[in-house]
């Protein structure tokens, strides 16, 4: 029984060593160990939604030969996870899942060091619009009625939003300077918490993500008013763009895959393949329209132009809100 | 009666062959994750989240409700055995069933437990089938300055229970919220109280770190001091009697708790931001003040095993109905869940009951089997969990040490973290030698990050006028209620000083 037993185990490594490198050799770089995959977000928002669904994709496909481990590093508005891959021991097996906290953390908190230009880029999984929505019973319509209401109210307006520096509330203080509204803002810590405050009417708008307001949209609840996207959406055909109202302003979050600085070339040419992959798979390209999330592909130079000009004018917003 | 030809509908899918097997599956691996301490449910469905693309999406939700469902049950076994909680969730349930365990009563703590949690769950399935779309409404109608009064209530029981020292239950609140409001501040948007700069603290101080630390390695150190190494908590050999009569037991002392937890867990449970976690602790306070022997509490009564335990399951029910009629989570596992949900292809919200009225009715049905399947595992397990317990003291103390670290990285993969929990566990030693009650602290550090931003949206919701809170219906008599809490022990000193002099 020893024998066998040794004979069996030596026929297993000796086979296992000999296909080993061919199967390297054949594909190239290929993850050695389990990967981390780190979300900028806590659980349950939009970003872990997103996460999730990719690990999803890539395990029911069979993509990658080491599990990918999501954890959720939200801490800080994301500097948690900025910092955990900027000091990534192992670049080559670490990649986070990014909304765009990526561009506004750093620059609001200097003190990090982090810089993004020094991350990879992976893939762009697409991006996600914003809108602005009003209760049903609250009487509006259209936008030109809710700026109206606003300067009515004359400082009693009440949105919510997910705090002071966040998405929406770039949105909102651009809408604010833009049409000289005085509004409440109330942040609360997560999109779906601002959704449940509207359809409670505790708040009078917000600013949320499709995604977020689908629900109560289609219970009839809210009314969408405004899009924050560059062209008309297609699943709300009949809401107007900020740019229709001659502001040239639209805003998204990005939903992005990004890896540590200093992962190597071999390496990020690997999760490119896969993750390529998943943004064909049916289940992505489906997900994309219920979610109604925008495409925007883009290559490794087109994604680094995108982040500076990002960056660019993230430190201009963020420094009009200050003033 | 239509309800009821849905409901029989849907407990005939969950007995299914496939959603009966899924259940028991998910009970099972959710009692030991839920066993573990620091692993939570929360963990249990993140983990399992993605195998359930192999099973429809009825048969999906059932499995990962079936993991929520035994890792309620099963915070209270490591709660009882080894002082450590097992889930978050779990936490009050050792403030009575350690004591109980160290009188050699943890086997009737456990089937209390056990017992609990099925009445809780199962009245919260009542409650949850009869009058969820009427329930989802009143949970709109608690914005920032309900829950806020809310969370005032849960710390009023607190403190308004007299027995312990006012004056030092009050520090241990007080430190408890300082240290809840490290890190990130939601309201400004700031960084704040980033201690000595490390990064570890921008994520703020967990929650389940301060327990780990304070209960497992803090408890384990006050008990080697206090019996130098001598116990070996000895319990009687399990027998089928023996658990019979526990089971008397349980149901003659613990009923009082079952009913104030089964029902006060469900309510909070229902209103997103709260969860299961302050449902339990509320319910432990309340449950206490009730009670014509509060002494009793903290010293080993079934009453305050089973209140907790009736409220995290009846609160894990009732964290469902906002997911699913308002598609608004109402604790973290829900959250993951939600996202499975639209992984899936659903879309939570209020159209769901009507669009998808297959699932839901599914979903709800497998909340009674899976309850059932729960107690009946969770019961055939004590005898093995009791065995554990029959180890030496040399043997157990050791082994809780390691499976506080374990159990504390596997819950944030973070050195930080590790550190924290010897500090805390160094500190809560050095507390409990000086006679400042824990549990307030505890309490202060779950409830602080919902009361401070509750607290911070209703005052800027009223331009900073604090009347809010009493011109509001519903948050008015919650606050009047409230400070009367916390006054009665100050009435109560006046009128037995005043006693004192007439005698």
């Amino acid at each position: 029984m020893k024998l066998t037993k040794r004979l069996f185990l030596g026929l297993a490594a000796g086979s296992a060593l000999a296909t080993l490198p061919l199967s390297a050799l054949a594909e190239g770089w290929q993850p050695r160990r389990p990967i981390d995959f780190t979300i900028m977000a806590g659980p349950g928002g939009g970003a872990d939604q997103i996460a999730r669904f990719v690990q999803s994709v890539a395990e029911a496909n069979d993509l990658t030969n080491r599990p990918l481990v999501p954890t959720n590093r939200g801490g800080g508005s994301g500097a948690e996870a900025l910092l955990h891959l900027k000091d990534a021991r192992d670049p080559d097996h670490t990649l986070m899942v990014t909304l765009n906290s990526f561009y506004t953390t750093p620059i609001r908190q200097e003190g990090l060091g982090v810089d993004i230009e020094a991350f990879t880029p992976i893939t762009m999984m697409g991006v996600d619009p914003f809108v602005l929505w009003v209760h049903k019973d609250s009487g509006i319509t259209t936008f030109e009625q809710f700026v109206e209401r606003v300067k009515e109210m004359d400082g009693g307006f009440v949105m919510g939003g997910t705090g002071s520096g966040q998405e929406d509330s770039i949105v909102i203080a651009y809408m604010a300077g833009a049409y000289d509204l005085k509004i409440k803002y109330i942040p609360y810590d997560g999109g779906g918490a601002v959704a449940k405050d509207l359809a409670g009417q505790q708040i009078m708008a917000t600013v949320n993500n499709p995604a977020e307001a689908k629900g109560f949209y289609e219970a009839g609840d809210f009314v969408p008013l405004l899009a924050f996207s560059d062209e008309r959406m297609e699943a709300y055909p009949d809401v107007p763009t900020m740019k229709e109202k001659g502001h040239d302003f639209s805003y998204y979050n990005q939903r992005a895959l990004v890896g540590a600085p200093g992962m190597s070339e071999e390496a990020a040419a690997y999760y490119r393949e896969v993750f390529g992959k998943v943004y064909e798979s049916d289940e992505w390209q489906k997900y994309l329209v219920s979610e109604s999330l925008s495409p925007l592909p883009m290559d490794e130079a087109q994604t680094r132009a995108y982040w500076a000009t990002q960056v660019q004018n993230h430190r201009d917003l963020l420094a009009k809100i200050a003033n | 009666m239509e309800i009821l030809s849905f409901l029989a509908d849907g407990v005939l899918l969950a007995l299914l062959p496939i959603n009966l097997f899924l259940i028991v599956i998910g009970v099972t691996v959710g009692l030991f994750i839920g066993a573990m301490p620091g692993l939570g449910s929360v963990n249990g469905v993140a983990i399992l989240l993605p195998i359930t693309f192999l099973v429809p999406p009825s048969s999906a939700i059932i499995f990962l409700a079936a993991i929520y469902y035994g890792a309620m049950y099963g915070g209270a076994i490591s709660s009882v055995t080894l002082g450590i909680p097992g889930a978050s969730t779990a936490v009050a349930t050792t403030f009575d069933g350690r004591p109980l365990a160290l009188k050699g009563r943890a086997s009737l703590a456990l089937v209390t437990a056990a017992l609990a949690s099925f009445v809780g769950g199962t009245v919260a399935n009542i409650f949850f089938t009869l009058f969820a779309p009427l329930l989802a409404s009143l949970a709109l109608s608690f914005g920032p300055p309900e829950i806020f009064a809310l969370m005032l209530l849960a710390f009023a029981t607190f403190v308004g229970l007299g027995g312990d020292d006012i004056p030092k239950t009050v520090f241990s609140i007080c430190f408890g919220l300082v240290l809840a409001s490290v890190g990130f501040d939601t309201i400004s948007g700031e960084p704040r109280l980033v201690l000595f700069d490390i990064p570890g603290f921008l994520r703020g101080i967990g929650f389940i770190v301060l327990a780990i630390g304070v209960y497992g390695i803090g408890e384990m150190l006050w008990t080697i001091e206090q019996t130098r190494g001598e116990i070996t908590s000895m319990n009687p050999k399990m027998t089928v009697k023996g658990m019979v009569e526990d089971a008397r037991e349980a149901a003659r002392l613990g009923w009082r708790g079952t009913t104030i937890g089964s029902i006060l867990g469900f309510f909070v449970g229902v209103l997103p931001a709260a969860g299961a976690t302050p449902g339990s602790l509320m319910s432990y306070g309340v449950a206490k003040m009730m009670s014509r022997n509060p002494q009793d509490y903290g010293n080993g009564t079934p009453d305050g095993v089973a209140a907790p335990e009736a409220a995290n399951n009846s609160a894990s029910t009732g964290a469902m109905l906002p997911m699913l009629t308002l598609g608004i989570p109402g604790s973290p596992t829900t959250a993951i869940l939600l996202g499975g949900m639209v992984i899936w292809g659903l879309t939570p919200g209020p159209r769901l009951f009507v669009d998808e009225s297959e699932f839901v009715w599914g979903l709800i049905g497998s909340f009674y089997i899976s309850n059932v399947a729960a107690l009946v595992i969770n019961l055939a397990f004590i005898p093995l969990f009791i065995w554990m317990l029959r180890m030496p003291f040399t043997i157990l103390s050791p082994l809780i040490f390691v499976l506080s670290i374990v159990g504390g990285f596997a819950a944030s993969h973070s050195m930080h973290d590790l550190w924290l929990i010897v500090i805390f566990g160094i500190g809560a030693f050095f507390m409990r030698k000086f006679d400042y009650p824990l549990a307030p602290a505890v309490l202060a550090i779950v409830l602080g990050p919902i009361a401070e931003p509750t607290l911070r949206q209703s005052l800027l919701l009223s331009s900073g006028d604090p009347t809010i809170f009493f011109t509001r219906p519903i948050a008015g008599p919650i606050t009047v209620i409230a400070i009367v809490l916390i006054l009665l022990p100050a009435l109560k000193l006046f009128r037995r000083n005043r006693a004192v002099v007439h005698s």
